[in-house]
């Protein structure tokens, strides 16, 4: 294995074995997303009833929610614990050793696709337990786990780049509210094309976060869409470029080392 | 590969803080291979901006270093895979245990995967943490924090080593099992250690030379025996029995040296003869009649020659800083 690789390893596993070791910050991320769906789907269940709602079940249809809502809770926690890293003095330690820049974010967004991905595997699972028929199939489940590594990857980038503009977790907490009005006002509780509300539909085909949820969703209850998976991919894919930019940039002003 | 000194020479080394005053001014120092150097200060002197220069964790402004036989401008990874350092604060990851962080250092500083456990268990044992080596930092005493960040700034075998006030806040005996260790290490071992201190007796104890810095300029530096050998005389300190005779005391005194105006508790002078001139001080005092309830003659500290250099106290000093910083 390379210096850097190994560099990456070690970033990732310290990544993970923090989330591991605080149950505080690993278990809200994992059951949250859940009751919310349960306490939606519950609610909500009637409207499947609607001409053209693409489902029987709104558990299926709810169930895409989880996987972003998720997400973004460790992207949260993966900004604060980097911004408190800077707080602490302990990123200046790092910076004394040979340690790349780049294995220090490459090192960060390992932890969160690890943790992205089991965290997908867990919301599979609970759909396979409340009854869900993934239309897609087993190839489809292991699309949407690399989906959920993809989305991983972009947020967690986010927040990096938060963390290290900011070097406040606090800062980070604050932003948090703003990251849940975008899934409020996404797809996640009905299709677009059954919007009748004028300025939310608007809203929520500008926001990149419903093509995120419709890619999963579609795999979950419609089994192969083309355009969706391109949608939720490509804008996955942009979202991850420009916030690898931004963090890559972040970087460079956080260390002054010479 | 040309062997590089293991030496730090700077010159004429500047930081300006943007709004700020120049926390280091234009500063020149040596420091010998193998040498403990003691760089002593009040709160806020330049001693941490220093450091980080000299880590390579900030540009300096203007001037130049070089450590271990890099520039720390122009060859900062150099700089920073030939040393070894523990800043002000023990920056540990409360949720990792001991030995976590030594083998993330010890990868991050690219030691082969076959070698981490054993140098890892090896500084382990150095530093006597090998039982709580598997228990989360958050439990650790400052002292343990204090050696495990000895240990993490050893995992490559740096040629230099910069310690930025290990010791603050520890137990006495915290303290002198970390100066064992940094003077074996200096000893055996051949490492240059640059060490900041506000500790008079750290640096007295373990530095062969020692920099004294005051608002951001090295106002002294030498041996601490040529420093304390350039004040020269001892004092002689004496409190009277009855407080109403501080006056008359101080008048007697006055005879044989210089006042010590910064010493409260006694009435003291620098004796112009030295430990000669002590007999002549009894007489004195016994013929004024006076009765004293303390008598005492001290050598010239490291905190004397501060007071000489600068005016004030090491510890007035911080105090001084802390209060114009505020404002």
């Amino acid at each position: 294995m390379t210096t850097v690789a190994a560099q990456v390893g070690a970033l990732a596993a310290r990544s993970v074995t923090r989330t591991a070791r605080q149950p505080a910050h690993a278990i809200p991320p994992l059951l949250f997303p859940v009751m919310l769906m349960l306490v939606n789907a519950a609610g909500l269940d009637p409207s499947t009833r609607l001409p053209g709602f693409p489902t029987d079940s709104f558990l299926a249809f709810a169930l895409a929610v989880p996987f972003i809502q998720g997400a973004l809770f460790s992207t949260m926690n993966a900004g604060t614990d980097l911004a408190r890293d800077i707080q602490t003095g302990f990123l200046n330690r790092l910076s004394l050793t040979s340690m790349r820049g780049s294995a220090l974010i490459a090192g960060q967004l390992g932890g969160i696709v690890v943790l992205g991905v089991i965290q997908a595997i867990f919301y599979v699972l609970v759909g396979f337990a409340a009854g869900v028929d993934y239309a897609s199939g087993p190839l489809g489940i292991a699309v949407l786990l690399v989906f959920a590594a993809f989305v991983s990857v972009g947020f967690g980038a986010l927040g990096v780049f938060l963390a290290l503009r900011t070097g406040s977790g606090e800062a980070i907490q604050g932003l948090f509210p703003l990251l849940f009005v975008f899934l409020f006002l996404s797809s996640m509780n009905a299709p677009r094309s059954l919007m009748e509300i004028e300025w939310f539909r608007f809203v929520a085909t500008v926001n990149p976060v419903s093509y995120l949820i419709e890619a999963v969703r579609s795999l979950i209850i419609t089994g192969w869409d083309a355009q969706a998976l391109a949608l939720g991919f490509g804008l996955t894919l942009a979202i991850a470029v420009v916030a690898l930019a931004l963090a890559s940039w972040a970087l460079v002003e956080r260390l002054t080392r010479t | 590969m040309v062997e590089r000194p293991n030496t730090i020479e700077v010159e004429g080394l500047v930081r300006e803080f943007k709004k700020g005053p120049r926390a280091v001014d234009a500063i020149d120092l040596h420091v010998d291979a193998g040498e403990i150097y003691g760089f002593l200060g009040p709160n806020g002197a330049g001693k941490s901006t220093t450091v980080l220069m000299l880590t390579t964790l900030l540009p300096p402004t203007a001037g130049t270093a070089r450590v271990g036989g890099y520039d720390v401008v122009a060859e900062g990874p150099r700089v920073r895979a030939s040393i070894g350092a523990a800043l002000q604060e023990a920056a540990l990851d409360p949720l990792l245990t001991g030995r976590d962080h030594l083998r993330l250092q010890a990868t991050l500083q690219g030691i082969p995967r076959a070698e981490r456990k054993r140098r890892a268990d090896d500084l382990l044992e150095r530093v006597g943490l090998n039982e709580a080596a598997d228990r989360k930092i958050r439990g650790y005493s400052g002292g343990m924090k204090r050696r495990l960040d000895l240990a993490l700034a050893l995992v490559h075998r740096p040629r230099l080593l910069f310690l930025d006030e290990p010791t603050t806040g520890l137990d006495p005996q915290s303290r002198t099992a970390l100066w064992d260790e940094v003077a074996r290490l200096a000893r055996e071992e051949g490492v240059t250690v640059f060490l900041t201190t506000q500790y008079l007796e750290e640096a007295d104890v373990l530095a062969n030379r020692v920099g004294i810095i005051d608002h951001g300029k090295i106002v002294a530096e030498g041996t601490p025996e040529a420093l304390k050998a350039e004040i020269g005389r001892p004092s002689v300190h004496a409190l009277p029995s009855d407080d109403a005779d501080r006056g008359r005391l101080a008048e007697v005194l006055a005879q044989f040296g210089d006042p010590l105006t910064e010493v409260t508790k006694d009435v003291a002078v620098r004796l112009r003869e030295g430990v000669a001139g002590l007999p002549a001080v009894v007489r004195a005092v016994d013929a004024a009649g006076l009765s004293l309830a303390t008598l005492e003659i001290q050598a010239p500290t490291l905190d004397d020659v501060f007071l000489a250099k600068t005016g004030r106290t090491l510890e007035g000093a911080g105090e001084n800083g802390a209060s114009a910083a505020a404002a």
